[in-house]
């Protein structure tokens, strides 16, 4: 099952990715919550400085930029094969 | 500045051709500058905005922060200070940032100096600046901005803070994982566009109505009108610009256009010039976000030592150009 989370500090773009990655879940057929996390010790102990970020099956995929969905559903097909 | 010729003849073209604006008039001179104005910015930004942020995806804070650990406190200080240039900095990555400065072992000072410098000397104000100042005072901005960074990093540095930072900071010291993307040039190019746009996207309205009230007050409002109350022999100015320029950073895009014309119209470069550094250095909405990381007073400390710097720089200019 693959596993989608967002990270971010609750700030504008942040949230954006989140609505982004949501709808690209859902594009994708992917199961369970797009889960947002705004916890940001959980973020550093990713090892990643900026925000936000996004993660597949807990690797860190996107960070520090918003990109638009299609390439989401693209960052997400590359990851996890299909 | 013959680069920019076509873009004149076009504004003169619009206002005169295609509005019938009678030459001369107020009016003329106002629509002519706006489009003009607007015209040059927007094409200056995308190109800038394109090649900054394409050689800056060679440079993510992850590298910077592997480059400053364990280097001397004030070489690290004044690297730190030069990078924020070149790397990115949302103040929603202010937290994730500072902590991972902090984390890599990069002394405490220079992750100030990174903080101050890193909104402060950017390449939207350093592209405005040049497009409506011309080099001279976008080198000077930048050159100062930088100096102000170092020298606050150091004093800050200097003053055994660590207690006032919250108690999870530190506890991250012991760690010590770093990911760096891989990217594809590709990747890099795909990333450079869309962070273009983006920011285009985010400043655009701003650019518009800073340089709409800026065409209008360089039309109507006479020449030194401001001279009187914020000329070079006016002490009060540079304070009352900077503490000003504190609630403004979401509209820095288009604060500029704004001084441009109020130095037209006789404010003091000096003056000007502190009140863009505290509008993109003294931000408030960055400062409500270091609470989670920093207790009230060292917020406090860090806004005092980088508003003296600008203050400092503001006199400074002042006596020297003004």
């Amino acid at each position: 099952m693959t596993n989608i989370k967002v990270y971010g500090s609750g700030c504008a773009s942040c949230k954006r990715l989140h609505e982004r990655a949501v709808l690209a879940a859902k594009t994708l057929g992917i199961e369970g919550e797009v889960e947002y996390v705004t916890d940001i010790q959980r973020l550093i102990d990713l090892g990643v400085m900026q925000s936000p970020v996004m993660t597949i099956n807990d690797e860190p995929a996107i960070v520090g930029y918003v990109p638009n969905e299609e390439e989401i559903v693209k960052v997400i097909k590359e990851t996890i094969g299909t | 500045m013959s680069l920019f010729a076509p873009i004149q003849w076009f504004a003169d073209w619009l206002t005169y051709g295609v509005f019938h604006i009678t030459e001369k008039t107020l009016l003329a001179d106002a629509v002519d500058f706006f489009i003009f104005d607007t015209i040059k910015i927007f094409l200056l930004l995308s190109v800038i905005i394109f090649i900054v942020s394409y050689l800056r995806t060679y440079l993510p804070p992850e590298k910077v922060r592997l480059f400053l650990a364990g280097k001397n406190s004030y070489l690290a200080s004044l690297l730190a200070a030069i990078f924020g240039i070149a790397t990115p900095f949302c103040t929603c990555s202010a937290i994730p940032l500072f902590l991972g400065f902090v984390e890599a072992g990069v002394p405490l000072g220079a992750t100030f100096s990174f903080l101050v410098s890193s909104p402060m000397v950017n390449e939207v104000a350093l592209v405005l600046l040049f497009g409506l100042f011309g080099w001279k005072i976008a080198l000077l901005y930048a050159f100062s901005g930088i100096v102000i960074a170092t020298l606050a990093g150091i004093a800050i540095g200097k003053m055994n803070i660590e207690h006032l930072l919250e108690d999870f900071v530190l506890k991250n010291r012991t760690k010590n994982n770093i990911v760096i993307q891989k990217m594809t040039m590709r990747a890099r190019y795909e990333r450079a566009i869309e962070y273009t746009l983006d920011i285009l996207k985010k400043v655009w309205p701003y650019i518009v109505v800073g340089v709409g009230v800026g065409a209008w007050i360089h039309g109507y409002v006479p020449t030194d009108f401001l001279a009187s109350y914020a000329g070079a022999d006016r002490w009060y100015a540079v304070p009352f610009a900077t503490l000003l320029g504190i609630p403004l950073y979401s509209n820095a895009a288009g604060v500029i256009p704004l001084v441009k014309v109020l130095t037209e119209k006789g404010v003091a470069i000096g003056t000007t010039l502190a009140f863009m550094m505290a509008v993109t250095g003294l931000s408030l909405p960055e400062f409500m976000i270091l609470k989670k990381v920093m207790k009230p007073k060292l917020i406090l400390i860090f806004a005092s030592v980088v508003g003296a710097g600008i203050i400092f720089t503001g006199y400074l200019f002042n006596a020297v150009l003004g």
